[in-house]
């Protein structure tokens, strides 16, 4: 049984449509890779499975239980089993480190102010940053703060993991060291992981199994190793990271081409 | 129809915050989260409120000095100033600059936390942004606009009483009579008894507006400009009804009573 099923998911924005009838099941434990261009609804399918965006059509199903249709009350619970890493990092700017990462302990868990402290820090270690507790996110630099940031979204354990392009906007060994620890959490929290990402070095790195989503659709879904052989020209050029006959065109003749 | 849309979406903002206030009623986690907001609201709003306050009283009596004089009523001036004061410009004029000063800064926090995600963090977090963010914020509002009010009626007797007594030479004691027959109990409460309105609708609509911020610096911005716009209206529209009720009501208690016959 999947951990997480979306069903015929649609979900449009006026008249931009996102989301074209995805349907997706994620296994427990491992570790799915989300590919595509930028806009084609790879954070927004993302924001569907912890309710932060509802579909217009279709179902998102979490741990046997259907969640679209659940009350923002109801929804809450749900979301707490979850981690989520922002592609900005989302750190609360007015509290320092430690506190970011021990405020969803603070606000959920129960325990004492000691051992909260003592979880934060150990959360802060696991992704490499010790002792750093007392700086405000401003001081921080992008990939600090989003390590801080996925030390947050582990923060209570979660059984699941949802990435946000963790890796744009970092140099390339910035870049492997959240690809190490991504991997490093799958073993050590046996987490299912959901990584949404147009970095194909990490994808390859990191994916039990990756997904492509173009125009809303799916239009590749299998192990890493088949990507490559695809015959899909779209998902080939993506791959490859090259440019279609038709979105050169517009570089060179179109109405824009004063631009350049 | 995007009127009627967000009036409505204005609603459910409104409703969901009072259902979680009546739910959590004011448990030690909001008080926690109340005190920097509070000292934010309260204590740095006092400078502002003082000057506001004191020059209103002190150009009320500047305008009126001569006027009451020429027919030999300047003593009066202690209930015309001071019933002004408190029941209507001090109130009013005190809402409006929490209105700028609070309300602004409200919207931007709120607003760039929006914008930033750090309100879809919340949610994910299973913390709901309106009971964590929006409950303090507007119970701060509505507690501490009247006790600004109160500062602010203060200082308007105050300068009043400066310009009247000690610029214009107005006798000390029947100008206090006169203050003390004119303004009665009804005219203090029902000052302070707006002013929690003011401060309801000025911590809802800040809030309101920030929650709903578009993207970038300029959608700050805007909604900051919005927020200010709005709450303003709120208040001197609601001022204008809720002094028509509360006319009707002291009629219908006590009567007419005129300032001028006592």
């Amino acid at each position: 049984m999947p951990l997480i099923q979306l069903k015929n998911l649609h979900k449009r924005f006026g008249p931009l449509v996102v989301l074209d009838g995805i349907t997706l099941d994620v296994e427990a434990g491992k570790c799915l890779v989300i590919i595509g261009a930028s806009g084609t609804g790879k954070s927004v399918l993302l924001k569907h499975i912890v309710g932060l965006l509802r579909p217009d059509r279709g179902e998102v199903w979490f741990d046997g239980k259907r969640v679209d249709n659940l009350f923002e009350r109801d929804f809450m619970l749900v979301r707490r089993r979850i981690g989520f890493l922002f592609q900005q990092s989302a750190l609360f700017d007015s509290i320092n480190v430690a506190d970011n990462v021990a405020f969803p302990l603070v606000e959920h868990s129960g325990k004492l102010p000691g051992e909260i402290r003592e979880l934060a820090e150990q959360k802060l270690r696991m992704v490499g940053l010790p002792g750093i507790g007392d700086k405000m996110p401003g001081e921080l630099s992008g990939g600090m703060r989003k390590r801080v940031a996925l030390a947050r979204a582990i923060a209570m354990s979660p059984e699941v993991i949802l990435y946000d392009e963790p890796t744009t906007g970092l140099d390339p060994v910035r870049a492997d060291v959240i690809n190490q620890l991504i991997l490093k959490l799958q073993r050590e929290l046996h987490a299912t992981s959901l990584v949404v990402t147009h970095d194909m070095h990490s994808a390859f790195k990191i994916a039990d199994r990756i997904v492509m989503l173009h125009e809303g659709k799916t239009v590749f879904d299998g192990p890493p190793t088949a990507i490559l052989e695809s015959g899909n020209p779209t998902v080939r050029r993506f791959v490859m990271g090259e440019a279609s006959e038709q979105e050169l065109s517009s570089l060179r003749g179109g109405p824009d081409a004063s631009w350049f | 129809m995007d009127v009627v849309e967000s009036i409505g979406d204005f609603g459910r903002f409104v409703s969901q915050t009072f259902t979680w206030i009546f739910r959590g009623g004011l448990n030690w986690k909001t008080l926690r989260l109340m005190m920097p907001l509070m000292f934010e609201v309260g204590v740095r709003s006092i400078p502002v409120i003082a000057i506001t306050g004191a020059f209103i009283g002190m150009v009320m009596a500047v305008e009126a000095y001569d006027q009451f004089r020429s027919i030999g009523q300047e003593n009066r001036l202690g209930s015309i100033i001071n019933v002004s004061v408190v029941k209507q410009i001090g109130p009013v004029l005190a809402a409006v600059m929490l209105a700028g000063r609070v309300g602004g800064a409200l919207t931007a926090e709120l607003g760039t936390m929006n914008v930033t995600e750090q309100i879809d963090a919340l949610r994910v977090m299973g913390t709901d942004p309106i009971r964590y963010l929006v409950v303090p914020r507007l119970l701060t509002c509505i507690l501490l606009t009247p006790i600004l009010t109160i500062y602010s009626d203060m200082l308007g007797v105050l300068g009043g009483w400066i310009v009247t007594v000690q610029m214009f030479g107005v006798p000390n004691a029947p100008y206090w009579h006169y203050a003390a027959t004119g303004v009665g109990r009804w005219a203090v409460l029902e000052g302070v008894g707006k002013a929690v309105f003011f401060g309801g609708a000025i911590g809802l609509i800040s809030c309101y507006k920030g929650f709903n911020c578009r993207a970038g610096a300029s959608g700050v911005g805007r909604a900051c400009t919005e927020a200010f716009v709005q709450s303003f209206i709120a208040i001197i529209v609601f001022n204008f009804f809720f002094a028509r009720l509360m006319k009707d009501w002291y009629t219908t208690l006590y009567g007419h009573v005129s300032l001028f016959a006592q």
